[in-house]
This record gives C-alpha cells, sequence and structure tokens, in this order.
C-alpha cells in the first residue's frame, strides 16, 4: 500500500461510522479471544478432566465436550486457527488475484482474454469438491486448507480488482505515466492501485468472512486441522451428537464464528466509507 | 404591463445554513428574454430552480418572494405550485440525455403532459404540431422512437417540445446548449429565438457563457457567489461594463478575431460558504478599496434600468483589446521539429471500426503552435495521442526532429520521452487523487530527466512558481484544488520534464471562461519564455484564434483546411470552416469595435 494511503488510514478509522465501530468491538472481542485466550486457559486444552457432556459448572463454566476436556479451555484455544488459517488464506489470494485483476485491465487485449477465461475456468469448479480433490491428493491438514481456499477465492478478487481497475486505468493521470514510459510495475503500485483501495477495502470484508466459513467447513469436514487440536469449527464437528442436552459445545464456537463474520463485515465497509471515497477514487468531503 | 414574473429578496440556503444566493431581485416581462450568466458555483441553477418554488436535496429556499403572473410559488401549498409548474412555467434541464426517460419514446414523453393536465386524448395532432413547431419531424415512426436513438440536438429538441407543449408563459432554460457542438448550439439558439417571437413566452436563460446570451438575450444578469452584480440591457451591459467582474469576464471571452489577447480573472471563484463582509469579488477584483472589504454593497443604478452591485462602478474602464500582431507574422520557414505524415489512425468498436485520421500530414517547427480544431468525433484528440506514444496509428509516420519515432510511447528512447509531452482535457482525471501535488511534479523530472530526490524538490518550487501556483502547495492532494489549479498543477508536471513540444488537449474544454482566459494567458507566456513548441487541440475557434499560428480543421478525421490561423479565419475556403465560423458564439460586432485602439 502507497504511504500516502496508509497516512488517511488513522484519519479513515476516527470517522468510522456507527455500525463499523460495532463492527470494529465485534472483531476485536472474537479476535481478542482467538489470539490471547491460549494463554489463559484454566486446563490444558487436550487435557480430559471430567465425564463427557457435563453441563456448565463445578469449575467448568461452560461444561465438559465428548470426551470430558474442559470447553472454556477449548474455545480459549481454539480461535487461532480458523482466524489465522483464513486470514492467510484471504491474503493469498488478494497478492494473486489482485495483481492478475490489475494486469489483465491495464494491460488488455490478449492478456486479458487469457487471464480472465482462467479466471472463469476455476470459478466453475463446486468449491467443496475442488477442496475434497485436494486434501485426497495433498492429505488434509492446514497448509491444504490455506492453498485450497486461497485458491477458490483467487477468481472473485480477480474479477472485482479488474473491474475497479478498468475504471482507473483510462484515467489520464495512468496516461500521462505510460506517455512517460513508466514500467508496468510502476503503474501498477504507484498509480492504479492506490486508487482501488476501497474497493479491495470493501471487498475484503466479505471476502474474509468467506475464507472463514470456508476454512470451518473445511475443518468440520475433517480436511483441515485434525484432532486432538483445539479448534472452533472441530469443536462443532466433535461436539455435534451432544447438541441436544450439552447444547453449549456446538453453539459456543459457532457463535463466535457468526460474531466474527458479522463483525468483520461491517468493519470493512465502515472503513470503505469513512475513508471517505467516492466511487470515482476522487476524495469527498464530509 | 405587469410583469410575467417578479422575483424579491429571494435567498436559498443549504440546510446548513451557509448562503447560496440572497438579494436576488427581478422581473421578467412578457416576450422578453433575460439572461443569468455566471462562473460554476455562481447560483444560476439555484437561481433558475427556485423560479418553479423547487430547491435541491441539502438546500432550502428561505425567504423572499417568486410571483408567476401574480401567483406566489414560494411558501405555498404543494398542490397550488404544481399546478402553477403544469400550466404557467416550464423547465429545459441542461442535459437532455439525461433528463428525458430512456424507456418511454418520444412522443408519449410530450403527450404525458397533456394527460397530467387532465386533458382528454388523442393528443397525435398537438403532438405533431409542437414537433414541427421544435423543427423535427413529426412522423408516425419518429414519435414512436426511444430518445437512444436520436441525436443529442434532437434530444434537445425533444426537451423543448416538453416544455411547449403545455404553452407556458415563462420557461426556465438552463444551460440548454452546454455539451452540444457549436452548429448545433447554434441552430438550437436559433430556434429558441424564434419560438419566444412566436409564442410570445418570457424566457430565463441560465448559461455560463456570456457570448451565446449576448446573441439571445433582451437583458443580462450576471451573478457572482450568490447574487446579481450587474443587470441592464444586453447593449448597455456589453458595451460599457460597471462591474470589474462584467469587465473581466468580457475580456476572457475568446472570441475569432486572430491574434487577440485573453485576459482571465486572476485568483479562484469565491464559493458558498466563503463570503466576506464585504464584496465577495473583492479578492480578483483591480479596483478594490478598503471599504470594498468591510461593507456591503447596496445596488446603485446608473441609469434607469440598469444596476450594478459596486462601490467603485465609475472607475471601471470602458473595454479595450489587445492583440499580439507579433504572432500573425509569417515565418521563415524553419526545420520541422514534429513531422506528421499520411497519418491514419482506426478505433475498433463493437459496432466496427471508426476511422478517426484519415491521411493526416502536418509539422511543427520550433517554437510555432499549431492548433487541431474540430468537433467532437472529429479525430483530434487520437491524432494528439498518437504523437504522445498513446494509440497506435494504423498507417503513416510520425517523426522528431527528422528520425522517425516508434509508436508506442514505452519503446522510444528517453529523449524523445521527454521531448513531447502531454497535457489532458479534463483536470478532474488528470492528476492521481492519491498523491501529494509536488509527488506527481516531482516524478518525471526524476525519471526523465534522471535528478535526484532534493534537485526534483527544488525544481517542483520553481515549477509551481512557474505556473503561477505558491509552493505550498505541494504538499496537497489534488482534490484541495480549484479546476483551473488541477490544470496548472499538470502543466507543470508536463514541464517538470523540460519538453520541447507541449500537447494541450481541450486543455481549457472543462474551466470556467475567466479561468480559461488566464491559463491561455500562461501557456502563451510559458511559450515564450521556454521556447516551446505548441500542439493546441480546441473545438473553439475562438480559443484557437488566441493561441495558434496555424490551424487544422478536421472533420470526421479528414482535413478540410490546413493554413495560418489569421487567414484560415478572414478568409476560410472550406465550406465546413466558414460553417463552423458562423456558428461559433461571439460577442456582438459593437463590442469589440468599439474597444478597439
Amino acid at each position: 500500500m502507497r504511504r500516502d494511503t496508509v497516512r488517511r488510514l488513522p484519519r479513515g478509522l476516527r470517522r468510522l461510522p456507527k455500525s463499523g465501530l460495532v463492527g470494529a468491538v465485534l472483531v476485536a472481542i472474537v479476535m481478542g479471544i482467538a489470539l490471547f485466550g491460549r494463554l489463559v486457559t484454566p486446563h490444558p486444552a487436550a487435557q480430559i478432566v471430567g465425564a463427557p457432556y457435563l453441563g456448565p459448572g463445578g469449575g467448568h463454566p461452560l461444561g465438559t465436550d465428548f470426551l470430558g476436556r474442559d470447553l472454556l479451555s477449548r474455545v480459549l484455544a481454539g480461535g487461532l486457527t480458523v482466524v489465522g488459517l483464513s486470514a492467510i488464506a484471504t491474503l493469498a489470494a488478494y497478492l494473486v488475484g489482485a495483481t492478475i485483476g490489475m494486469l489483465a485491465a491495464y494491460v488488455g487485449g490478449l492478456t486479458d482474454a487469457l487471464a480472465m477465461r482462467s479466471m472463469d475456468v476455476l470459478l466453475a469448479f463446486p468449491p467443496f469438491l475442488f477442496l475434497l480433490v485436494l486434501a485426497s491428493g495433498g492429505g488434509p491438514g492446514p497448509i491444504t486448507a490455506v492453498i485450497g481456499v486461497a485458491v477458490i477465492q483467487i477468481p472473485g478478487v480477480a474479477r472485482v480488482i479488474r473491474a475497479a481497475a478498468q475504471e482507473v486505468a483510462v484515467r489520464s493521470y495512468v496516461e500521462a505515466a505510460v506517455a512517460r514510459g513508466e514500467s508496468t510495475q510502476y503503474v501498477l503500485s504507484r498509480e492504479i492501485f492506490p486508487n482501488i483501495v476501497s474497493t479491495v477495502v470493501a471487498d475484503g470484508g466479505p471476502r474474509y468472512t468467506g475464507s472463514i466459513l470456508l476454512t470451518a467447513g473445511l475443518t468440520f469436514l475433517g480436511l483441515g486441522l485434525q484432532p486432538p487440536a483445539a479448534d472452533w469449527a472441530l469443536m462443532i464437528s466433535e461436539n455435534r451428537d451432544g447438541l441436544t442436552f450439552a447444547p453449549l459445545g456446538v453453539l459456543v464456537p459457532a457463535l463466535l464464528i457468526m460474531l466474527l463474520t458479522i463483525g468483520v463485515n461491517l468493519l470493512g465497509d465502515g472503513i470503505a466509507r469513512s475513508l471517505g471515497l467516492s466511487r470515482s477514487g476522487e476524495l469527498v468531503e464530509s | 404591463m405587469t410583469p410575467v414574473l417578479a422575483v424579491s429578496g429571494l435567498e436559498v440556503r443549504l440546510d446548513n445554513g451557509i448562503i447560496v444566493i440572497d438579494e436576488i431581485e427581478f422581473e421578467l416581462r412578457r416576450g422578453e428574454i433575460l439572461g443569468l450568466v455566471g462562473e460554476s458555483g455562481s447560483g444560476k441553477t439555484t437561481t433558475g430552480l427556485a423560479m418553479l418554488g423547487y430547491a435541491r436535496p441539502g438546500v432550502q429556499i428561505c425567504s423572499g418572494s417568486v410571483q408567476v403572473l401574480g401567483n406566489e410559488m414560494l411558501g405555498e401549498p404543494q398542490e397550488a405550485i404544481q399546478r402553477i409548474r403544469r400550466d404557467l412555467i416550464a423547465y429545459v434541464p441542461q442535459d437532455a440525455a439525461v433528463s428525458l426517460n430512456p424507456s418511454v419514446r418520444v412522443g408519449a414523453q410530450v403527450s404525458a403532459i397533456l394527460r397530467a393536465r387532465g386533458e382528454r386524448g388523442p393528443f397525435e395532432d398537438r403532438v405533431r404540431s409542437v414537433f414541427e413547431r421544435v423543427e423535427l419531424p413529426a412522423s408516425e415512426d419518429f414519435m414512436r422512437r426511444f430518445p437512444h436513438q436520436l441525436s443529442g440536438g434532437q434530444q434537445q429538441r425533444v426537451s423543448l417540445a416538453v416544455a411547449l407543449v403545455r404553452e407556458p408563459a415563462i420557461v426556465v432554460l438552463d444551460e440548454p446548449t452546454t455539451g452540444l457542438d457549436v452548429i448545433t448550439q447554434d441552430r438550437i439558439l436559433r430556434e429558441i429565438r424564434r419560438l419566444r417571437d412566436e409564442t410570445g413566452a418570457a424566457m430565463l436563460y441560465v448559461s455560463h457563457d456570456l457570448a451565446t446570451v449576448s446573441a439571445l438575450a433582451d437583458r443580462i444578469a450576471v451573478m457572482y457567489a450568490g447574487r446579481i452584480v450587474e443587470m441592464g440591457s444586453t447593449e448597455s451591459l456589453l458595451g460599457r461594463p460597471r462591474h470589474p467582474y462584467t469587465h473581466g469576464l468580457i475580456s476572457a471571452i475568446p472570441d475569432t478575431t486572430p491574434g487577440l489577447t485573453l485576459r482571465g480573472i486572476g485568483g479562484v471563484a469565491v464559493g458558498a460558504g466563503e463570503r466576506a463582509a464585504g464584496c465577495s469579488f473583492v479578492a480578483r477584483c483591480f479596483l478594490a478599496t478598503s471599504q470594498c472589504r468591510e461593507e456591503a454593497q447596496e445596488p446603485a443604478h446608473p441609469t434607469a434600468g440598469t444596476m450594478v452591485r459596486c462601490f467603485e462602478w465609475k472607475r471601471t474602464p470602458p473595454i479595450t483589446i489587445s492583440r499580439n500582431d507579433e504572432r500573425l507574422r509569417p515565418v521563415a520557414a524553419e526545420e520541422a521539429w514534429l513531422a506528421v505524415s499520411h497519418l491514419q489512425a482506426v478505433h475498433r468498436t463493437r459496432a466496427g471500426i471508426v476511422v478517426a485520421a484519415y491521411d493526416v500530414s502536418f509539422s511543427i517547427g520550433p517554437r510555432r503552435s499549431l492548433a487541431l480544431v474540430g468537433q467532437s468525433g472529429s479525430g483530434k484528440t487520437t491524432i494528439a495521442r498518437c504523437i504522445a506514444g498513446l494509440h497506435v496509428p494504423s498507417g503513416g509516420q510520425i517523426s522528431w526532429r527528422g528520425a522517425l519515432i516508434p509508436a508506442k510511447a514505452r519503446d522510444r528512447s528517453r529523449a524523445v520521452r521527454r521531448d513531447i509531452q502531454i497535457v489532458f482535457q479534463n483536470p478532474y482525471e488528470s492528476l492521481n487523487p492519491r498523491r501529494v501535488i509536488g509527488a506527481q511534479i516531482a516524478r518525471p523530472a526524476r525519471q526523465l530527466r534522471g535528478l535526484g530526490r532534493a534537485d526534483a524538490q527544488r525544481d517542483v518550487a520553481l515549477l509551481l512558481d512557474r505556473v503561477r501556483l505558491p509552493a505550498r502547495i505541494a504538499t496537497r492532494y489534488p482534490a484541495e484544488l480549484s479546476g483551473g489549479e488541477r490544470q496548472r498543477v499538470a502543466i507543470a508536471r508536463a514541464l517538470a520534464a523540460a519538453p520541447k513540444l507541449l500537447i494541450c488537449d481541450e486543455v481549457t474544454s472543462a474551466l470556467d471562461v475567466s479561468v480559461q482566459a488566464a491559463v491561455i494567458e500562461l501557456l502563451m507566456e510559458l511559450c515564450a519564455e521556454l521556447d516551446l513548441s505548441l500542439l493546441f487541440i480546441s473545438h473553439d475557434l475562438g480559443v484557437v484564434a488566441s493561441v495558434a499560428d496555424e490551424a487544422l480543421v478536421l472533420e470526421k478525421g479528414r482535413v478540410k483546411e490546413h493554413g495560418p490561423v489569421a487567414s484560415l479565419l478572414r478568409d476560410p475556403r472550406a465550406d465546413y470552416t466558414r460553417e463552423l465560423l458562423a456558428a461559433a458564439p461571439k460577442l456582438p460586432e459593437s463590442v469589440r469595435a468599439k474597444g478597439a485602439p
């Protein structure tokens, strides 16, 4: 990101609309649990401390899971993987997808056609089928999950970025750079990218949400993280047999994932709006 | 005779209390055309809409009175106002392409008005007669067309038909010809005049273009910063302006007099909420005194029927014109720097191939300026883009200082890229909104001249000074600048490469007249100081007349005429040039003649 753009960010955060603030608080809470929860677990996450499916009480505020492990400890320890893996996957998707999208928009012609048609092919695969095939080839595990989720996200990112970049690529300041003989890399990183940041931020929220859900789904199906690791999605899968008599084992991790996705969406929209960007990329006074 | 429209004490504010227009006062008589002239942000459109008792979202009509044939428009119940709008006063908006409903056939759009008035059909005959009146084909087939199937001029005529079918007593026209080419504009203006004569409707003609208004209006009101600063009959206002702003506007209007020196008004127009206690024009005024700064101006009436809002109106000098005859003298043929021969260029669209340039040849020598003149679609911009290396020609050659140069900018040598610089049309798109001004000006100096960071920074200050901008602007973002300032920055960015040829693609067409003149003044000075050659692209023969030595008149990619500007304007050979010249808006002969030395 350009220095100028970065300098505007704090100013933007200060002007966050209310819905964005709610999102920021939600994200902060869930992220806080995910990042620092592991430091304050009352019991080791993998230690069996009592009977399975105990209700809340007796030193276990949320009860125990299907093996009799402390649920609170597992919730506190199990966030990092969902939050972290999907973040890495989303970033990877942007790195590749944004480059493809901007190149397609700026260079145009055959490059554009080739890049976008191959994106269409990727888009045509049902995501979970693709992940299943990948997992059966590469074996289940966090790396497979990250690569799989990133690849699924790339075409969507590339399309959105291309549409935004196409509008910017015909502006006179880009033409001025072309007439000066600037390199493609310079034009993309200095002239085009800073002017589509608002799109990236607005698109990033739902995109990250998608990654969280995909990662969680993958883990739920047993293709991501493997037991006995503590992980929110894995917990939902493990404890679903006890849903009727010890529902907290499923509801708490599910609620946390839900709050995170809602928070990320609200925050992303809020930032995009408070950056004060109209669609043309002009700064609007507010 | 009582006026059909009487406005007094009209005041409109933004929702946050900032005044947009105030103390608006005028009358309109039957069959009279009043031109309401002002530059962008002067409040002219707000005034026009207030005549219909309407204010755009975000603004409110606060006080005053607007009477249409004795009916008050302000503060009355909605139904009463709507009845007046339906029966007595019509509005013709600026952009017909946007204001017509794209999914309704044009005949139906006109009859919808009659239906809304509660009249019973069939309406065919009346629609046909109003189409005839605005000189549109009144055939069944034409009325069944959709707006997008019509040309810009025809769309504007449909707009007029919608306004006129109800036979209103008053028509408010808001820049009805802006965006149309000069020939179409000229026809629409004739039309409006004829319709006024036939129907006896009173018209309020809102425009930024004093030259256009002068050909049409009986009286003119000049607005600045939300107030009418001068009003009078067209003849007296143009012949003997009494407000320094009017004086400046008239001096800034391009005319097809060869070699005319345009004079711009310095400074930046005052926006809403920036008004001072005294006169709003004081910062740009050459007659300003301390009294002007502190006290509000009451309207003065130099003669019956004229009004001026200025303490110093008696000191406003008559209009004088100056010519730069130096430039009109033929120059001995020198070696050409830029030589374009048999250039061909096309655009590939879904509809097929459009020829943008067909066998175009010309050359530009050192310190000479050549203009490409033509309407939109004439290919002038494409030719400029070919020379700048942004469009690959399909045939012909371009050479620079004797050597052929590659088609694409990136294949050209650094020296060529440095020598040829381009300034673009739209000031709002020509600067990167995400980078500070200083960085944008420094970049060409570093990249094309290989200057270090410190040297480039020093250059930025020099260049800003050269384009008459304060050095502190270097740390600002483009959004903080006005259109005219942005265009100066774009010129500074081009100059940072230390070019030999400057391509100016319609650089002033998005600017107000007074700012346009100032930018042209600047360009002329820069060319002289820095020994630049100039390739000037414009649709405006008036601007070309005061900028170029030589001109190429283009129509649909073909050269219609090529020669020295002076002879081309005095004695045009091609019919097309003659047509363009006749249609170009200009001030009445008397104004320039009176001022001639």
